[in-house]
Parts: C-alpha cells; sequence; structure tokens
C-alpha cells in the first residue's frame, strides 16, 4: 500500500484536488506544468526510450477495428511500439476478471498496477483507452507503482498521467513517431 | 421526425444547429413574458434533446409535460411516463447510457423516491440533466420552496448548478448540457431553481429564435462506450462493474469515487465561460456585510443590499451559482473583506450556511451567520433578512 496521498485520508493521489486539472487545447501537461505539446512528445520519447521495460497499453478504442481511424491509429501504434523498443500490452476489456488476470499478457483498469508489477515496468503509454477507465487505472498506477505514466488520449487528456496530450488523432501520432525518431537518434538508442 | 432527418446544419426538427456559445451570447433576443416552467420548454426546445422522461406528479411543475408537448411538435425524440420518480430517474439513465441526450425535471419528494439513482448516474459518468424546481421535503408539503432536497443531492456526486430566475434557468439548462457532455466533465447536472417562485410565476425573458438549436450529444467523444449493441467495444464492456465488486480491489472503489469528484471539478473552466463566473458579486466592494446566497434568497438579499444602501450601510451580495463544484476560491475572494457573512435561506437546517463555513474555515475570520431561514412555505421578506443584518451588527458594535 502506498503512503497517504494528498486528498483526505485517500492513498490514491488526485490531481484535480492539488488544482491541476487537465491541459487546455493545443496544449499539453507535465507533471503540474502546462507545455507545448512538442515539449510533451520529446519527454515521453525520452522516458520509454530510457526506462526499463516500457510498455505501451492500447485500449478498446485501437484494439478493435471499428472505424477507419481506429486501424490507421493501430497501425501507427504499431510503428510507435518498434520506435519506442517497448512491447505492448492491453486493456482489451474493462471488466474485473474472474478469478485472476494473467499479468504477463493483459492489464485491467480494475488492477493495473498487477500488471506492471509483473513485468517490472518502469514507463508506459496509454492509448486508445476510455477516458473513465484511464483515469481509474492511472490513479492507481500512480500511488501503487513507480512507474512513469503517460497518455495520448484522443479528447481532453489526463491530469492524473505525468505527461499527458490532448487531441491526439492518426496524424498527431505520425507526428509523435517522427518526434520519437528524433529522440532516439539524439540518445543514441 | 427522426433521427434520420439529420443533416450537418439541420436537426431532425428543422432547427439550425448552432454553438453553443452563439445561441448563449451572440444570437440576437427578443423579450417575452413567461413561467419558468414555459422557459425550460423553450430551453429543451433548443437542445436538441434525444430523451425525456416524466413522472408529473401533482402539484409540481407544469414542466414535465411541456417538454411532453415539445415531443408532440417534433422536437423531441422521444419522450415516456415513468411508473413512478424511482422508475423515471432509472429510465433516464437507460437512455444516457445508450447515448441520448436526455432530460427529466422532478422535485420534493419525488426526489427523495428517486434518491437512489443520483450516484449511480454519476458513478455510470453519464450526462443527463435534472431540472430540479427544488420545493421541500417535509411533511406538511409545500409548493413553495425549503429546497431542502438540495441538501439531499450534495453528496451524489452530480454537478449543482443554481438558477435565480427564469432568465437564468433559460441559460443554465442550455450550458448545463453541455458542460455534462465535455468528455473530461461527464457527470449528470442538476440544474435547480426555486419551485413555484420560478417555476409558476411570469418575468421577462430574453429568448433568442427558436429556429436555431445545440448540435447533437456524440456519445461516442465520451469517457466510457456508449451501449451500442451491434458495435464493440460497447457491446461488452460496460458489464456492471458493482455486480461482481467482490473480484475489485479497494483501489479501484477508491480511485473511482475519487475520479467522479474531480470530473465535477473539471467542469470548473467551463461552466467559468458559460455561467460568466461561479459567483455573482453585487453591491459594494469593501464591504463589511455579505450576504451569500443562492437562488430566489440572492434576489432577496439583493433587495436587502438596496435599502441597507439607502440607511448608508455597506453591504454586498454573493450568489453562488455553482454549489457542486462549490466557487471555494471565488467565495473566499468575494468574502475578503467581510466581517458579518449572512447565509439567507428557505430550508429550516442551514445546508448552505453550512457548506460556506466549511469552505471559509480557517481562511476567513468572517462571522458567519445563518440567518434568516424563513423554514419553507413562504416567501422570505426582505425586512426579516434587514432584522438580522440590524440586530447582529448592533450586538457586534
Amino acid at each position: 500500500m502506498a503512503n497517504l496521498g494528498p486528498a483526505d485520508y485517500s492513498p490514491y493521489p488526485v490531481a484535480t484536488y492539488d488544482g491541476i486539472l487537465t491541459p487546455p487545447e493545443g496544449k499539453a501537461l507535465l507533471l503540474t506544468d502546462i507545455v507545448d505539446e512538442e515539449v510533451a512528445m520529446r519527454e515521453i520519447a525520452r522516458v520509454m526510450l530510457t526506462s526499463e521495460n516500457a510498455t505501451i497499453f492500447p485500449g478498446p478504442q485501437v484494439l478493435y477495428a471499428w472505424n477507419e481511424e481506429a486501424k490507421k491509429k493501430a497501425t501507427l501504434i504499431k510503428e510507435m511500439a518498434e520506435v519506442l523498443n517497448a512491447r505492448m500490452i492491453p486493456m482489451y476489456d474493462y471488466r474485473p476478471k474472474y478469478p485472476k488476470i494473467d499479468a504477463a499478457v493483459e492489464i485491467n483498469p480494475n488492477h493495473p498496477n498487477l500488471t506492471i508489477w509483473h513485468n517490472n515496468i518502469k514507463a508506459c503509454i496509454f492509448i486508445g483507452v476510455h477516458c473513465h477507465y484511464a483515469n481509474v487505472a492511472l490513479k492507481i498506477v500512480r500511488a501503487e507503482t513507480d512507474c512513469y505514466t503517460s497518455a495520448m488520449c484522443a479528447l481532453s487528456g489526463h491530469e492524473d498521467a505525468m505527461a499527458t496530450i490532448r487531441d491526439q488523432h492518426s496524424e498527431d501520432l505520425a507526428r509523435f513517431i517522427k518526434v520519437a525518431r528524433e529522440v532516439k537518434q539524439e540518445l543514441g538508442k | 421526425m427522426s433521427i434520420k432527418n439529420m443533416t450537418k446544419e439541420k436537426n431532425w426538427s428543422g432547427q439550425t444547429m448552432v454553438s453553443t456559445d452563439y445561441l448563449l451570447f451572440e444570437a440576437p433576443r427578443e423579450k417575452h413574458f413567461m413561467t419558468g416552467s414555459e422557459v425550460l420548454k423553450e430551453a429543451m426546445k433548443r437542445c436538441t434533446v434525444d430523451a425525456s422522461v416524466s413522472y408529473p406528479i401533482t402539484p409540481q411543475s407544469e414542466a414535465a409535460h411541456l417538454i411532453g408537448e415539445l415531443w408532440a411538435e417534433g422536437y423531441v425524440g422521444t419522450y415516456f411516463r415513468g411508473e413512478n420518480e424511482f422508475g423515471v430517474m432509472s429510465e433516464v439513465a437507460g437512455c444516457a447510457m445508450a447515448g441520448a441526450r436526455t432530460v427529466t425535471t422532478t422535485s420534493g419528494p419525488g426526489t427523495l423516491r428517486a434518491m437512489e439513482n443520483f450516484p449511480m448516474w454519476s458513478g455510470t459518468r453519464i450526462p443527463c440533466q435534472l431540472v430540479l424546481m427544488a420545493r421541500g421535503i417535509n411533511s406538511p408539503l409545500t409548493i413553495q420552496p425549503d429546497n431542502l432536497e438540495v441538501s439531499f443531492l450534495l453528496e451524489t456526486g452530480c454537478m449543482i448548478w443554481y438558477a435565480e430566475n427564469v432568465q437564468e434557468l433559460f441559460d443554465m439548462s442550455i450550458a448545463a448540457f453541455t458542460v455534462a457532455e465535455m468528455p473530461d466533465v461527464h457527470v449528470p447536472i442538476i440544474t435547480a431553481v426555486d419551485g413555484f417562485f420560478v417555476s409558476h410565476t411570469r418575468e421577462s425573458v430574453m429568448l433568442p429564435a427558436d429556429d436555431i438549436a445545440l448540435f447533437p450529444y456524440n456519445p461516442y467523444k465520451a469517457p466510457l462506450p456508449p451501449i451500442d449493441s451491434e458495435m464493440p467495444p460497447g457491446r461488452f464492456l460496460r458489464d456492471p462493474f458493482v455486480m461482481k465488486s467482490n473480484y475489485i480491489s479497494y483501489a479501484t472503489h477508491a480511485s473511482w469515487q475519487w475520479e467522479v469528484r474531480s470530473a465535477v471539478d473539471r467542469s470548473r473552466p467551463y461552466a467559468k465561460h458559460f455561467l460568466n463566473g461561479l459567483a455573482h458579486v453585487t453591491g459594494d466592494q469593501d464591504a463589511e456585510i455579505v450576504f451569500v446566497a443562492c437562488g430566489t434568497a440572492s434576489h432577496q438579499a439583493k433587495e436587502a443590499n438596496r435599502e441597507l444602501t439607502k440607511m448608508g450601510i455597506k453591504s454586498k451580495v454573493v450568489k453562488l451559482r455553482t454549489i457542486r463544484p462549490f466557487p471555494h476560491a471565488e467565495l473566499l475572494e468575494a468574502t475578503k473583506s467581510a466581517k458579518y457573512i449572512f447565509v439567507p435561506e428557505f430550508n429550516i437546517v442551514g445546508w448552505l450556511e453550512k457548506e460556506v463555513t466549511q469552505s471559509l474555515y480557517g481562511k476567513s475570520e468572517a462571522k458567519v451567520i445563518g440567518r434568516p431561514r424563513v423554514a419553507g412555505g413562504m416567501s422570505m421578506p426582505v425586512e426579516a433578512i434587514l432584522k438580522e443584518v440590524l440586530e447582529n451588527v448592533e450586538k457586534g458594535a
């Protein structure tokens, strides 16, 4: 169990209780700072490229081919994983798992820390996860693990991630991949 | 009329769809003379509402049946009557989970009959709107407000806004959908007014033309998948998790609760924009006598402010427009000069006084006086407010 957090007696940190809200349109959030998107993209790429067992957690919105955008994103996320030398563990279902999840191959919003502990993941990206479940999971991950969390969101972003970029559509993912390639080259990875 | 009649520019009733900013701030307006119930009908007419469910118990207000007329006129997608208030609020949840922009109205004891549903609404992150024409819940019943039902709703996880008059009811109930449907907010909204004083009486109100309306709700821009039995991921992802609560961790329950509260907090900047601030201040900025109120009590406080000005006594009124989220920073700023804070209320318990006291605890040296309280069933005479002020200030001096 984590230490007591700032939100009353809950062990779970809640950014809004510290006055941190989702970033405004066109901006990103790095911990408590509102920054330009590219600054956040570079930092996410740097952390993913320099952390142990960096992992992308794709959610249902990009795992199922329910529209053309989802198909495009899925292809780009595979490319993103290659560029970041990251593995992928899917969050394909939000329902609690009975009797328990297989933490080696999946992550679930009701106990995301189990997957992070099991795989010793030190940096991750949430993408394509519906915002409510991402937020539930991000609070738990932040409290229970030392994993650096990033959220690339198609809607408004996630203040409980350590880095978040909002309004990320397929063209933005392509831009992120380009930035990640540059960072990779700079780091000599 | 059906959803199939929608085009990119026109909704199913042929209204031109416009942004909320245009509808609220830019569209030309004309003066009308209407009751609150009639005004709510006019607001919903301009909201491209998909569904409304009602249980129009007498003597509530005409609002629910007037929304029914909108369905008959082709403005509201579907409209039906629930078996009772509990049924109504459950059916509202079903409509909203399926992706419909949904509205209902209630008041008084019916609110309590439906009570179990309100925290369920917020826990499932549906952006429906309840227009609460606050009345009273005590026996003997009253159609005049003591607004005690609002206190029962405070910790349900729903946003609560409070309108003072018919104009605010019109503007708020339109903005309410827009803010509630923001993807990072996406919790239910309760738009409260004082029943009878606002719902049943006529006032002047400025309305834009009725051939414009909001764009429809897009349930695919939501923090949870809508229930869509045809398409994954919605097909199987919203299994009611509470049914398996023995298989989830404490962490999930706690994190989920914080997430709902965080969602309400995320509404602050949007509400600030559409409501022109979470609190409105009138009167002398440096006054030591401050009234903090909501709804029609703030109107009476403004009358008291005018009377006090005539007596040469400075005062100001802080009208709280949102109760959830509570405007802590705005209240603190507006009461910086205060020596006495009066919280006039219609109810007997003083729920707003408790909110104000808690919010200012350790931050303000002003004395919070939860008076007058008229205990429902009557109006709040300005004389009662003046009497409290003069007696307390004299004592303090």
